[in-house]
């Protein structure tokens, strides 16, 4: 199983900017309130969701960059637009929803290439990687995903 | 004032596919539940309209539209939207007014025209919209969500994919029965679980469609019921909204709320609407005789089973496998054949629900009759914290 890292180099840019972070510590950017202390993810909330917190004052915060599959399942049909496939025909991918303990939240994402339904299971740990989501005349373009921690073919 | 909103008539126009404009459908089913109340059009003081987004404005404004379509009686009005609670919320509005001596006969409608193939947003960019953004950056389509509350159902609880076929093959067999049914053939196992694959563990068969549909109420207060001869009332209404923190990924979210900071409530969000209107009705579950769930997924109505407190957390599978559910059963879920035989027409869904609970409590349902029906909820759940449960009483 591989997996590209993002690099800072020309024709690679974040699909969506200020929302993770890639290289070897690849992570998740949160948003934390600075009143309460609560964290968001996408970072993008005016503010803050806890109802007895009138704050809209957030700071930016690495999240945790493993956690545990709460779930998982497939694509097996090609999303509708806006979704960009990337070229050539379809091939499935598998969308991970990823428990991070420290932030007591579920987040999703895609499980890098090559990973099915069928190589995981819930309690599983993954850990976060940048791969490509698309391409287009600028360059390639990357997301957050999963990937699993232990090597494939375990035990099921 | 009136304490109690009663159910005088109810109509449907059948679901399907034809791509004809959602008001003529609208009208249908509202002359329909007119005719079935014995209440003529021109009595009607409060019209509440259920609203299609992906209709132009006359969808948004669905209140006045069918007003108008009916032909303009000087009848006060509202427009909801909530997702696929819409009708709900609909109901909610007039029945408001109606208990707040405003009203004391209101119409109640929902239609629309669907387009093939998955749910998307409307075209156009829109970088801070979480609905249009889970598409281009994850590709997470509604079936998408679906496909991981099942798949956590088979690794927590052990359910199986004949256990999800099993409730597709159940209510396809109420449907055979429902005339307003799009769907009315009876499939076996061997035919669900060979469908395509197409968000693992759930297959086609076990996945709703979308549809055309419309469906309309007739509500009046007490002191009109009584001159008309009603006899099933809404015993409680629940629209309430999530309380944080949400600890259940949902549609169209990229992560659920936190609970590092607050604990989860003591309710998740979708037993809060069973609980609100059982508190309101003054039953529990013990009491239902049937129930009619949003099976947007065939797995997804186990979950359901237990959100209204059928049984507890992992034993759905249970009440299926014993035939608890089926038309025959100790509480038959979906007789009516549910989205499973209908397809999702989504301002128009919960007031179909409605109009099923309606029929059974009178006693009309012909081969799909639940026995003795005298108490029946009716649930559902939508996009960006929408949901309700409305329980009728005889």
């Amino acid at each position: 199983m591989t997996h590209e890292e993002s690099r800072p180099i020309g024709g690679q840019k974040p699909a969506i900017e200020g929302w993770f972070e890639g290289g070897e510590d690849a992570h998740l950017t949160g948003a934390r309130c600075t009143a309460c202390s609560t964290v968001v993810f996408p970072p993008t909330r005016t503010f803050c969701p806890h109802p007895g917190c009138a704050s809209d004052a957030f700071e930016p915060v690495p999240m945790s960059r493993q956690g545990r599959i709460w779930s998982y399942t497939s694509a097996s049909y090609k999303p509708p637009e806006p979704y960009i496939a990337p070229e050539g025909e379809f091939e499935p991918f598998t969308i991970l929803a990823v428990e991070l303990e420290k932030e007591a939240m579920v987040v999703l994402g895609q499980a890098v290439r090559g990973v099915t339904p069928q190589d995981i299971t819930v309690g599983d740990a993954v850990e976060l990687v940048v791969e490509t989501l698309y391409r287009d005349e600028d360059g390639e373009r990357t997301i957050w995903k999963w990937k699993p921690v232990d090597a494939p073919g375990g035990a099921r | 004032m009136s304490q109690q909103v009663f159910v005088l008539g109810a109509g449907m126009h059948p679901w399907g596919k034809w791509g004809r404009n959602f008001v003529e459908y609208g009208v249908v089913a509202a002359r329909r539940a007119l005719s079935d109340a014995g209440v003529d059009w021109q009595d009607v003081d409060f019209v509440a309209g259920a609203n299609t987004v992906r209709n132009g404005y006359p969808g948004y404004v669905s209140g006045a539209t069918f007003a108008q379509a009916l032909g303009w009686n000087g009848a006060q009005i509202s427009s909801s939207y909530a997702a696929c609670a819409s009708g709900a919320q609909a109901i909610a509005s007039a029945r408001a007014q109606i208990l707040a001596g405003l009203s004391d006969v209101a119409l109640v409608v929902g239609a629309d025209t669907t387009p093939k193939g998955f749910l998307k947003p409307n075209s156009g960019e829109r970088w801070d919209d979480p609905d249009w953004l889970r598409f281009r950056l994850l590709g997470a389509t509604n079936p998408t969500y679906f496909g991981l509350y099942a798949r956590r159902r088979m690794d927590l609880y052990g359910a199986t994919e004949e256990d999800f076929a099993r409730v597709k093959v159940k209510n396809a067999a109420h449907g055979l029965h429902n005339e307003y049914a799009r769907y009315r053939k009876a499939f076996t196992m061997e035919d669900v679980l060979s469908s395509p694959m197409v968000a693992d563990p759930l297959r086609l068969l076990q996945i709703c469609a979308t549809s055309d549909g419309a469906a309309a109420l007739v509500l009046c207060s007490e002191r009109y019921a009584k001159k008309h001869g009603a006899t099933v009332r809404i015993g409680g209404l629940s629209t309430a909204t999530p309380t944080f923190p949400q600890t259940i990924i949902e549609m169209p979210e990229f992560a659920t709320d936190s609970s590092a900071q607050q604990p989860p409530p003591s309710h998740t969000f979708k037993e809060s609407l069973a609980a609100g209107a059982y508190e309101a009705a003054g039953v529990g579950p013990a009491d239902l005789n049937l129930a009619e769930v949003y099976d947007l997924s065939s797995a997804l109505e186990l979950d359901w089973y237990e959100d209204i407190g059928m049984c507890a957390r992992g034993e759905a599978e249970g009440l299926v496998r014993e035939g608890v559910t089926t038309i025959g059963g100790r509480c038959p879920v979906n007789p009516s054949g549910g989205l499973a035989c209908f397809g999702e027409a989504v301002p128009a869904q919960a007031i179909a629900q409605v109009c099923e609970l309606t029929w059974q409590l009178r006693g009309e349902c012909g081969e799909r009759q639940v026995e003795g029906a005298k108490v029946g909820l009716a649930i559902n759940q939508g996009l960006f914290g929408h949901g309700s449960c409305t329980i009728l009483l005889r």
